[in-house]
């Protein structure tokens, strides 16, 4: 990795890692009487092994001058690695949690194994920690390939991606220390934030300048959805985690907003998540790795333009939808409810999109589980879209808040789209990468699928079935006119469900991790492919971007 | 068609796209969030209302270090079998000094907005200690080190300080004497004791709730708060003829 580096960039490499050596050494040193300080301490680690690493090979020769003649790709296949890590750890850490719903004592009188602590770890883990390098890593790819120019340097996409997984390794170590602001999907405190704020800043620019050295007129559908999460993301980020620290030396500090604005703006955040990191991200991944499989070119050009700006207007309205009912006033609640509704256009405009792109390559559909993850990935897509779309409207919303029913709704798309896509990403961008004829074991990748399509219909079945009885339950009357159920009786109607999720979570985990073995193994012996590059290359001018079946 | 047209020539462009995917995506949010901080109605009047003492606010900060959030919601929504089970709607100024809210999303257990004062603080304490002692089917984590911790009150200062940065009206008063108060508030039998009450109301709760006087522990100011979840104004039990007007739908 190193010798692809050249002396220069060893150099700025160095610098930076001594600079986050110095951050974390004065964290660690001005925080040392609360969590900051180990925190400071982790990162302040964390560069000083990256440094020596960095050392090791910096006097290994400089590569020669012909790589710009070639992608770099170095970055996408550590982060594919990582991203496939964070998945394990993730789903682990979910289905383990998901089993102290059913057996609540296995907490070892610890604060760091109980349900609360460990519950964000589960969430950043698969969203940012698998989701966020997966999307970081086939941005890298995709982006040098649709606009056929290489990356404009070899250090920013390191420090991207490692930064990325920096703030990662901060956010779960923090929580299960109880380190957090509270915010769902944004827990990490403000010093992360702020480290999170410069990693993507940098992420975007180097984004930017890949697409100035671009040999193609137009930016690619799929560039246009990897820009809009990168933008989003960052506007909704630094807007959400507004927040004043007790003091620089300490973790702690309280958000900016508090109450009925504070709420809206953590769901305005909340929801565009969901929309800018788990759907546009993962709809650009999409709109590359599907017809590059299915050696087919996009469907419907104009239904992709409409998606695109469907999506990215509409899905900003939506946030509010989260607050039915509430102290959030109604006519925020009627507009948040309208446009969630509308959104179902834009959504099914891109599922429709994706699977009339697999018209003519059905049979490589049946025949290629890869193909077929991102397939089956499209149509949950489409499913959960609709399902989101019923559930913001607010006297279904009635039924289904606070129930079980929200969190199946979430794993539907979790699972069903966003993990779907990547694992079919992953595994068509695997052999690519590592110039392999295909995965190891095309037969791990057929028991990984049918493991992860199984897993999913349980875990969503179960959370059905129990978010609604949950929901009726409540507001059931009796016969005199007053309530016919007590909590607990609810409580004790959700167990056979929470066994049944907790299972169809173990089978998606074991799915996650039969796949990393998977490309684990492709990676250290399947053999040299006779493998074509020259179609896979920069600068061929002239050339359309997306090559079907190259 | 002219749209696509524009379209074709707007992609070849990456600044022109970057600025339209920013403006497009801004315009919901400016309409949706920015009238709630100056709409008067979002947040009805409530002149009784009082602030977190530092024990209580520390409490809130234990719930938040747990993650108790992802559990119970603080919510009581406009529904009503919502109101019989858990009590008079939720109204907004309710959590005005709350930064950051938690209203939560998800009731794996029961609803906490009104909670404070249903039950004993020897009731809390067995429940935290081991949930199933009290309520056999809870599949609520048992928090037994809440009892072996000894609160840290050296940072309440900061704590306060920081919460009147964002808005919260503590005085000077009160942030001088955070860590005294926390201490006083959970032992009514000390010196410290006196000032709780003249400094944050007569209805604030002085006791020992972990039932030792001495040290607060972390159990102290857990079930401090939760003592106090919808006690801080009377606004939503009373008839408020303002808030009626305006929460009405």
């Amino acid at each position: 990795m190193i010798a692809q580096l050249t002396r220069n960039e060893r150099q700025t490499a160095l610098l930076i890692l001594l600079a986050v050596a110095i951050g974390g050494l004065a964290m660690a040193v001005g925080g040392r009487d609360n969590l900051l300080g180990i925190h400071g301490a982790i990162a302040m680690a964390l560069a000083i092994v990256m440094m020596f690493v960095v050392i090791g090979g910096y006097y290994a020769p400089e590569p020669t001058e012909d790589r710009t003649a070639s992608y770099y790709d170095d970055p996408t296949k550590v982060g594919i690695i990582i991203a496939m890590v964070w998945a394990v750890i993730g789903m682990a850490v979910g289905d383990w949690v998901a089993w102290l719903l059913v057996f609540p004592d296995m907490t070892f009188d610890a604060g760091w194994a109980s349900f609360g602590r460990l519950r964000p770890i589960h969430t950043s883990g698969v969203i940012f920690g698998f989701g966020g390098n997966a999307l970081i890593a086939t941005s890298f790819y995709v982006m040098q390939r649709t606009s056929r120019a290489r990356m404009p340097d070899q250090v920013t996409p390191w420090f991207v991606l490692l930064g990325y997984n920096l703030f990662c390794i901060i956010a779960a170590t923090g929580y299960l220390m109880g380190v957090t602001q509270s915010r769902e999907y944004a827990e990490p405190e403000w010093y992360a934030d702020i480290w999170l704020v410069i990693v993507w800043v940098t992420y975007f620019v180097l984004y930017l300048r890949t697409l100035a050295r671009r040999k193609e007129p137009h930016i690619y559908v799929a560039n246009w959805y990897y820009l809009a999460f990168i933008l989003v993301v960052a506007m909704l980020h630094i807007v959400n985690n507004l927040a004043v620290p007790i003091s620089l030396t300490q973790a702690k500090s309280y958000s900016l907003f508090s109450g009925v604005q504070d709420a809206m703006t953590q769901w305005w955040y909340g929801h565009n998540a969901v929309a800018f990191f788990l759907t546009a991200g993962f709809l650009g991944m999409m709109y590359y790795y599907m017809p590059k499989r299915a050696g087919r070119p996009i469907y419907s050009y104009r239904l992709s333009i409409i998606s695109f700006w469907g999506i990215t207007f509409f899905y900003m309205w939506a946030g509010s939808h989260h607050l039915h009912y509430t102290a959030l006033p109604h006519w925020v609640q009627t507009l948040g409810m309208t446009f969630s509704v509308m959104l179902l256009v834009p959504s099914w405009a891109s599922a429709g999109n994706a699977l009339m792109t697999l018209n003519g390559a059905w049979h490589k559909v049946r025949d290629d589980a890869t193909l077929r993850f991102m397939m089956v990935a499209a149509v949950f897509y489409g499913l959960t879209t609709f399902e989101g779309s019923f559930m913001a409207i607010r006297p279904v919303n009635a039924l289904s808040h606070y129930t079980d029913w929200t969190v199946g709704h979430v794993h539907a798309g979790a699972l069903g789209w966003v993990a779907m896509i990547t694992f079919g990403a992953i595994y068509a961008s695997v052999p690519w990468l590592w110039k392999r004829e295909s995965m190891w074991s095309p037969r791990l990748v057929e028991v990984h699928f049918w493991l992860a399509l199984a897993g999913t219909i349980i875990y969503v079945f179960a959370m059905w079935n129990s978010g609604i009885i949950q929901g009726l339950m409540w507001r059931t009357y009796g016969e005199g006119g007053t309530l016919a159920y007590s909590f607990v009786d609810s409580l004790i109607a959700m167990r056979p469900y929470y066994i049944a999720r907790a299972v169809g979570g173990l089978f998606f985990l074991l799915g996650a991790a039969i796949g990393l073995y998977n490309i684990w193994m492709t990676i250290r012996s399947a053999p040299e492919a006779a493998y074509d590059m020259t179609p896979d290359e920069p600068v061929v001018a002239g050339m359309p971007a997306m090559q079907p079946g190259e | 068609m002219s749209f696509f047209g524009f379209h074709y020539r707007l992609e070849r462009k990456t600044i022109p796209f970057v600025l339209a995917i920013v403006g497009v995506a801004s315009i919901g949010g400016i309409v949706e969030i920015a009238p709630l901080f100056t709409i008067h109605q979002t947040v009805e009047a409530a002149p009784d209302m009082r602030v977190y003492t530092p024990l209580e606010l520390a409490g809130r900060n234990i719930y938040i270090r747990e993650g108790c959030y992802a559990c119970h919601s603080q919510m009581i929504r406009t529904l009503r079998d919502e109101v019989e089970r858990y009590g008079p709607y939720s109204l907004a100024v309710e959590s005005k000094y709350d930064h950051p809210h938690l209203w939560g999303s998800k009731r794996t257990g029961p609803d906490l907005a009104r909670v404070g004062g249903k039950y004993s603080d020897e009731w809390h304490v067995a429940h935290l200690y081991n949930p199933r002692d009290v309520m056999p089917e809870s599949v609520m984590p048992a928090y037994r080190w809440l009892k072996r911790n000894t609160l840290d009150t050296s940072t309440l200062s900061l704590d306060l300080k920081a919460m009147r940065a964002v808005g919260v009206p503590y005085s000077d008063d009160m942030i001088a004497n955070a860590t005294a108060d926390a201490y006083g508030q959970a032992s009514p039998d000390s010196a410290q004791a006196d000032g709780v009450k003249s400094r944050y109301g007569e209805a604030t709760n002085v006791r020992a709730f972990d039932g030792v006087q001495g040290e607060p522990t972390e159990m102290d100011a857990l079930v401090a708060y939760l003592q106090i979840l919808g006690k801080l104004t009377d606004v939503a039990h009373t008839p408020v003829k303002q808030a009626s007007t305006e929460a009405g739908k």
